[in-house]
């Protein structure tokens, strides 16, 4: 059984000038203790996914229709307060930026134990003992004297180690990780995906990887989505998505990021730029940049279908039924 | 092997800022003077037509040295030569007006680069004001219309202000900004961090045809080493202020010599190697504040002896390339 | 004329201006107020400064709906005869004026500190800020008390006008500060923007980038402190004027109104104080009100 549903998830922002489709019609499921990385540009709608998900979606902006399962309840219109008990208990979140992330006046060590404390039944010294535990398993050394230190008393690395053993401390079967390393150095990035990957795979979470960076989805990722103007385009296991791409964008994009495998003199380019929310072109949203549109692209949304070993939402891989 | 001499030569650049507390809490607290030794003896040359890559991790020192070839900063030791003369003894004198006029910058944020306040006109047409180039209206706009056009966006843009666009158009004004006074050397400063990988493409390829047909030479900063590969003849990595290596590009990504440049490109996600693990880099950039001695990376290197915690290594030329390490 | 007024309706500011009731009404009887003003001549029912009307059998009548008023003076009367909504009008013209007059020279003053404090830094910034925090402890009525106490013994025979400027200064010198402050701040932030530093790096003179650069970003939070601080202003003129230092007693404002009412107020002639009160209050509810939705309307985390 899936960990996580996502079924026909509409969120809208009505402003003054109408109401905007952020995303349209997106499902996906994430198996027990499975990495979906989410990818796409900025304005894809990736971090609003993982903010539905999370229940953290900025008003005005709501979830218009569809369902988010997880475990089979539903969560997507929870009460304020049922949805805290779910986040940090069922679902761990991790942003982008370390600095905002913690809070600044309390130590580390009583973040870690207030969490733990408000979602489990332990006592206050267990919850310290397991603290420890989770700042020594995420590589944070000398575990028991950093434990009473501020967080700005670590650096940028240390500290998103930090906010990754918080979002472990209740044991979650979910984490959503939005842009998770893309603040960091490279060198960190490296350790802080490797951590990632480590700590989930021993405690059997599920990850959401939101991203916009391919080459850490190649590494760590199980499947991949890849979103377009608030819709999935692509999504299956990550090394078809990277190799095979069916969906006429993914592979544009594939073929305009600089790989250190190959050398050519210009970047392929795809044409053009993602539509913004008000002027989303009818038919398939990528129709206006895709070189093998047709007519009915123009008219015509297409579904997710089967395209080789993926999905992908485009006509050119209709297969018709006998 | 060009016979021309390059067009611009560092030589031991350094600059050191002084981030003591303010005074008064020096005095009652008792804290001594702090200066933070931002780049520590740098020199490279380049020759003219061609791009010079600096790749690096936070507090290298990439940016700063970005701004001392443009004059943003009077360096606190070493020179810089452009086309022949001490490009900082012009920037200082009264006629500065002339090095700047071929020497120009584009920077990281597309949102900030930009005064939001005015048209693209303006902001286009400020550098040729400013320099005298062009002194009519109608001349002015001809001009700013061309530069548009070279970049790829339309004459009609030159009402509009810079919120009505794109990151990846607003970065395309700023090359058009920058190609205003038709320079000979650019500084990009991270020009595509900040955009999106399709976005980045296309600003990448603009900004290839435009050294191509103009004949330009850039000094291109950047933390990404796959757009570096894409860009650069000559890449120089640097590491809290110091240069470690310095090659050109085929020889730096098919034989690294350094153990930092070797670790930095182990540590990049490799798109095409699904599922590897690898194991990176151990620890992190000491605080600048406060380098290692000796050899400033030996805490994290696993070559590292004895030699390497006292004596710190110079630049000095191997194989055809420079390096700066006591094991190479 | 009016194409620019339908654009200004259809952005996002008319937009709130047009689903706030309170913006909307405030300003209906801010401008109400402000045009009456400066058509005293015209709106006003009398001249109460005109000598020649005034016949003392007039005195000390009260508003037109009480018993023993007339029509003639709608609120009544004070105790020269003169009607009191034309000197409510004549009143709140000297105050607008003097409250606008401080408030704009406090905006140039303020300002300019607060650039030249934020783009040069140095010893520059840390004299003026000592400077600002020097004039805030001082209490802003008491500094305008020195101000025209000094003024009025330097120049005692001093001609009208001469007494104006010296209140228009001594309300605006401690105006200056807020306006400084927030100009520092903002200037700091867009100091070290990008775009600044491409200026430098063409080679723009520093005091060419402060103005032409700088200056047009930081002035938006100018403009919600100058809406407020206008009623802040005329409170403060009248105050002065009620202390018996503010405006010489021939152009009586509202505070002065106030003040020569409080005399009659126990012998039941009330309503020679209280009107030019109740004016008073009203211009600067609505003055403060609309400042107030302008800051909420111009905070683009809001919107």
């Amino acid at each position: 059984m899936s960990l996580l549903q996502v079924k026909n998830l509409v969120v809208e922002f009505p402003s003054r000038r109408g109401t905007l489709r952020a995303l349209d019609d997106i499902s996906f499921d994430i198996a027990p203790g499975e990495i979906l990385g989410v990818v796409g540009e900025s304005g894809a709608g990736k971090s609003l996914t993982g903010a539905s998900i999370i229940g953290l979606l900025e008003p005005p902006g709501r979830v218009a229709s569809g369902q988010i399962l997880l475990e089979g309840q539903r969560i997507d219109h929870l009460s304020a307060d049922e949805m805290r008990h779910i986040r940090g208990r069922k679902i761990g979140a991790i942003f982008q930026d370390p600095l905002t992330s913690l809070n600044p006046l309390y130590t580390v060590g009583r973040q870690l134990t207030e969490t733990i404390e408000s979602h489990l039944p332990v006592s206050r010294a267990e919850a310290r003992q397991r603290a420890i535990s989770l700042l020594q398993d995420t590589g944070i050394p000398a575990a028991e004297q950093r434990i009473d230190h501020y967080p700005h008393q670590f650096s940028g690395g240390m500290r998103q180690r930090v906010v990754i053993a918080l979002a472990l401390a209740a044991e979650p079967q979910l984490i959503v990780a939005d842009e998770p390393t893309t603040a960091l150095d490279v060198s960190i990035q490296a350790q802080i995906i490797s951590l990632l990957k480590r700590v989930c795979k021993d405690r059997g979470a599920a990850v959401m990887l939101i991203t916009h960076d391919m080459g850490v989805i190649a590494e760590t990722c199980d499947r991949v989505a890849v979103m377009y103007a608030g819709r999935i385009a692509e999504i299956g296991p990550v090394r078809q998505v990277i190799e095979q791409p069916a969906h006429p964008y993914t592979r544009g994009l594939m073929a305009c990021i600089p790989d250190m495998a190959s050398d050519r003199s210009n970047l392929n380019q795809i044409e053009g730029a993602m539509p913004r929310l008000n002027a989303i072109p009818s038919g398939c949203a990528f129709n206006p940049r895709c070189t093998q549109a047709s007519d009915r692209c123009r008219s015509d949304r297409p579904e997710l279908m089967p395209a080789g070993a993926t999905q992908a939402a485009c006509w050119l891989h209709e297969k018709v039924s006998a | 092997m060009s016979e021309q001499s390059p067009l611009v030569v560092a030589h031991d650049l350094a600059m050191s800022f002084d981030v003591s507390a303010p005074w008064l809490n020096r005095v009652l607290e008792g804290k001594p003077r702090q200066r933070l030794q931002a780049v520590d003896g740098v020199s490279f040359q380049i020759t003219r037509g061609q791009t010079l890559a600096l790749v690096g991790e936070s507090g290298c020192g990439k940016s700063t040295v970005a701004r001392l070839l443009v004059g943003l900063y009077q360096p606190t030791r070493g020179t810089m030569q452009f086309d022949g003369q001490d490009a900082h003894a012009a920037y200082r004198s009264a006629d500065a007006r002339a090095i700047r006029q071929r020497i120009q910058m584009i920077f990281q944020d597309p949102y900030a680069s930009l005064n939001p306040r005015w048209t693209v006109q303006a902001i286009i047409g400020e550098p040729l004001q400013e320099h005298g180039l062009i002194k009519d209206e109608a001349g002015l706009k001809d001009r700013v219309a061309e530069l548009l056009r070279s970049v790829g966006l339309s004459a009609q843009d030159m009402g509009k202000y810079p919120h009505q666009f794109s990151g990846g158009q607003r970065q395309r004004i700023s090359i058009a900004r920058a190609l205003a006074t038709a320079p000979e050397f650019l500084v990009c400063d991270e020009p595509t961090s900040a955009l999106d990988v399709s976005v980045q493409a296309q600003v990448l390829n603009i900004m290839k045809d435009l050294q191509r047909s103009r004949g330009l030479t850039y000094l291109f900063i950047s933390h990404n080493l796959a757009v570096v590969r894409h860009v650069s003849d000559q890449v120089g990595v640097m590491y809290l202020g110091r240069l470690v290596e310095l090659a050109d590009k085929h020889t730096l990504f098919s034989q690294p010599r350094h153990p930092y440049t070797r670790m930095l490109l182990e540590a990049i996600p490799k798109m095409h190697q699904t599922g590897q693990s690898r194991t990176p880099v151990q620890g992190e950039v000491p605080n600048p504040l406060n380098p290692p001695s000796g050899c400033s990376f030996h805490p994290r290197c696993p070559q590292a002896d004895e030699r390497c915690k006292t004596e710190r290594p110079a630049l000095r030329q191997f194989q055809g390339i420079q390096i700066a390490c006591h094991q190479a | 004329m009016t194409a620019l007024i339908r654009r200004w309706l259809d952005s996002d500011v008319g937009y709130s201006f047009k689903t706030s009731p309170t913006a909307m009404v405030a300003a209906c009887i801010a401008l109400i107020c402000v045009i009456s003003a400066v058509f005293a001549e015209w709106v006003a029912p009398h001249n109460p400064f005109d000598l020649a009307t005034l016949d003392l059998s007039d005195a000390r009548l009260p508003p037109a709906w009480i018993e023993g008023g007339s029509t003639k003076f709608l609120l009544g009367t004070d105790d020269q005869g003169r009607d009191i909504l034309s000197a409510l009008i004549y009143g709140s013209r000297i105050s607008l004026v003097v409250g606008l007059a401080s408030v704009i020279l406090s905006v140039l003053v303020g300002v300019t500190l607060g650039l030249l404090a934020g783009f040069r830094g140095g010893w520059l910034d840390a004299f003026l800020m000592r400077l600002c925090d020097v004039m805030l402890s001082f209490p802003a009525i008491l500094v305008a008390l020195l101000i025209a106490g000094v003024g009025r013994a330097l120049f005692p025979n001093a001609h009208e006008s001469l007494a104006f400027g010296v209140l228009i200064l001594s309300i605006s010198l401690t105006g200056w500060v807020q306006y400084a402050r927030t100009v520092r701040g903002s200037t700091l932030v867009e100091r070290n923007k990008e775009y600044v530093q491409a200026a430098r790096v063409t080679g723009v003179a520093p005091m060419r980038i402060m103005g032409r650069h700088v200056l047009p970003n930081v002035l938006g939070p100018v403009l919600v402190l100058a809406t407020i601080q206008v009623a802040t202003a005329i409170i403060t003129e009248a105050t002065l004027s009620f202390l018996g230092v503010g405006v010489p007693p021939t152009s009586p404002s509202l505070g002065t109104l106030i003040r020569v009412g409080n005399d009659y107020l126990f012998s039941g002639e009330w309503w020679i104080t209280i009107f030019p009160g109740l004016m008073l209050v009203l211009i600067a509810l609505s003055v403060n009100l609309l400042g107030d939705w302008l800051r909420d309307a111009l905070n683009p985390r809001l919107r």
